[in-house]
C-alpha cells in the first residue's frame, strides 16, 4: 500500500511503479500517495528518474510496473480521463518556434476548449503582451518560459507538473508567475533545495531511479535532500 | 473533433506560411523534375502512358518530400505531448495532417501541372484538365491518407529521411497505377479519350481502404 499522506483523498498514487528504456531501468518501485492539494517536491541527481516520473504522470509514458492513479483516472488504460486536467511544464516549453506566443497559445486553447481571451489575459498577467506576437524563436529563454507557464496552466488544470518552472526567469519575471503555479496539487521537480522545499508539503527524492526519500516536508532536512545528490 | 482538426489545419498551414518548409521543395522537385524529362528524353511531346508516367512517378516523388517533413515540428517543438496532454480525440491529428498533405499536393499540382503541360505535352493538352482534375483529386486523397500514416510512423525513428520512402513507394504503388492508367487515355496523341471509370473506382476504394485503416491504427502510432 502506498503510505498513508492524510484524509484527502489521493490526486496521485503510484504502487511499485517502474519504467525501462530497453535494458536500462529508468525508475523502479516508486510507491507514493500525493493528497489533493497538496505540493511534493521530487528532489534527484540528473538520471534518477525525476523526469520519467513526471512523463508518465502526465500520461505520456505508460508505466512498465506497478500502478498509477492520476486525478481517478488509473494508467494507462483510463489515461483520457485525466488528460485536459493536467498542466506539464517540462524542459521543452511545448510552443512551436515560428508561431508567436499568441498564436500558440490560442492554439492550446482549441485543443481544450477554452475561450482565446484568457490567453491574451494571461500573456498580460505574465508580462508578455508587448512580445505576444513575435515569434517564439525570436523570445529570450525567459521569455519563453513565461509563455510555456501561460501553455500549462491555460485550461486551469487539477494537477501541475512543473520541471524546474523558474528555470531562465528573472526576479520580476518569477513574481509574475508565482501565482499561476503557485498553489493547488502539484508535483514540483526542483535543484534548488531551499526553494523546493519552501514550496513543499511532501518530498521525494529519487536515486538511481529508486524512491529514496518520501516523507511529510517538516520531518526532511536541507542535509536529508543535499545527500540525495552525493 | 472537429474543433481539434480545425485548431491542427490552422496551425500547420500558419507555420507553412511562415516557415516555407515543404510546399516551396515539393514545387522545386516537380518542375526541376520536369525540365529534367524534358532534355533528358530528347522529345518535344510525351503522350500516352508513357506522359502519364513521367506525371505521376514526379507527383509522387515530390510528395514524399511533403510527407518527411509533415510531423517534424510536432516531433521537434513537442507539438505530440501538447497534442496528447489535451482532451481530444487522437484521430483528429491524423483527419488533420492528411487534408494538409492534401491541400500541399493541390498547391504544388497548381503549379506543377500546368508546367508538365507546358514542357511535355503537345498544343491542345488543356482539353482534357477537368478529367484530369478528377484523377488528381481520388490520388491525392490516396497520397495524403497513406503519406500521414507513414510520415508519423518514420518521424519517430532516426533514419525517418530513409524510411518514409521506403515504406511509402511501395504502399503507393497501386496509386501510382491507378493514377496513370486513368490519365494516360487523357494525354493521348489523338486528343483526349475519355477517362477510364474503371480506374477511378479503383483509386476511390484504396483511398477508403487506407482511410479506414489509418483511422484504426493511428492511435497505436502515438502512443508511446
Amino acid at each position: 500500500m502506498a503510505p498513508a499522506t492524510g484524509d484527502s483523498p489521493a490526486a496521485v498514487a503510484l504502487e511499485g511503479v517502474g519504467r525501462a528504456y530497453g535494458e536500462r531501468v529508468a525508475l523502479r518501485d516508486v510507491t507514493f500517495a500525493l493528497p489533493e492539494g497538496a505540493t511534493v517536491a521530487v528532489f534527484g541527481a540528473n538520471g534518477a528518474g525525476k523526469t520519467t516520473l513526471l512523463r508518465i504522470l502526465a500520461t505520456l509514458l505508460r508505466p512498465h510496473a506497478g500502478t498509477a492513479t492520476v486525478l481517478g483516472a488509473l494508467l494507462p488504460r483510463e489515461a483520457w480521463k485525466a488528460r485536459g486536467r493536467l498542466g506539464l511544464l517540462g524542459h521543452e516549453p511545448l510552443l512551436y518556434r515560428d508561431l508567436s506566443a499568441r498564436e500558440n497559445l490560442r492554439y492550446h486553447a482549441r485543443l481544450h476548449r477554452v475561450e482565446p481571451a484568457r490567453a491574451d489575459a494571461l500573456l498580460e498577467r505574465v508580462g508578455l503582451a508587448a512580445r505576444a506576437d513575435d515569434p517564439v524563436r525570436t523570445l529570450s529563454r525567459g521569455m519563453a518560459q513565461r509563455a510555456a507557464i501561460c501553455r500549462a496552466v491555460l485550461h486551469e488544470p487539477a494537477l501541475l507538473l512543473l520541471d524546474e518552472p523558474l528555470a531562465n526567469l528573472d526576479p520580476g519575471g518569477a513574481a509574475a508567475v508565482a501565482p499561476l503555479i503557485g498553489s493547488g496539487t502539484r508535483v514540483l521537480i526542483s535543484h534548488d533545495v531551499e526553494q523546493g522545499l519552501a514550496e513543499a508539503d511532501w518530498v521525494l527524492g529519487l536515486r538511481a531511479g529508486r524512491q529514496a526519500l518520501w516523507a511529510p516536508r517538516p520531518q526532511v532536512t536541507v542535509a536529508d535532500v543535499r545527500g540525495l545528490y552525493a | 473533433m472537429r474543433g481539434a482538426v480545425g485548431a491542427v489545419i490552422r496551425k500547420d498551414l500558419r507555420l507553412e506560411a511562415r516557415a516555407f518548409e515543404s510546399v516551396p521543395a515539393m514545387l522545386m522537385f516537380s518542375i526541376s523534375t520536369f525540365v529534367l524529362f524534358h532534355f533528358g528524353l530528347d522529345r518535344g511531346e510525351l503522350e500516352g502512358d508513357l506522359a502519364a508516367g513521367v506525371l505521376w512517378v514526379t507527383l509522387l516523388l515530390a510528395a514524399v518530400l511533403g510527407m518527411n517533413r509533415l510531423f517534424v515540428a510536432e516531433q521537434e517543438q513537442g507539438g505530440f505531448d501538447g497534442f496528447l496532454l489535451a482532451p481530444v480525440d487522437r484521430t483528429a491529428m491524423f483527419v488533420a495532417k492528411a487534408t494538409v498533405l492534401f491541400a500541399f499536393l493541390v498547391a504544388v499540382e497548381l503549379v506543377a501541372v500546368p508546367a508538365f503541360a507546358l514542357l511535355l505535352l503537345g498544343p491542345g493538352a488543356g482539353q482534357a484538365l477537368p478529367e484530369l482534375v478528377a484523377v488528381l483529386l481520388l490520388a491525392d486523397a490516396g497520397i495524403a491518407v497513406v503519406g500521414t500514416l507513414v510520415g508519423a510512423l518514420g518521424v519517430q525513428t532516426r533514419a525517418r529521411e530513409l524510411l518514409v520512402p521506403l515504406l511509402a513507394l511501395p504502399l503507393l504503388v497501386p496509386v501510382v497505377i491507378g493514377a496513370s492508367e486513368a490519365s494516360a487515355p487523357l494525354f493521348a496523341a489523338a486528343g483526349a479519350d475519355p477517362l477510364p471509370g474503371r480506374w477511378l473506382a479503383v483509386l476511390a476504394l484504396y483511398d477508403a481502404v487506407f482511410a479506414l485503416l489509418a483511422y484504426a491504427v493511428f492511435d497505436f502510432l502515438l502512443e508511446d
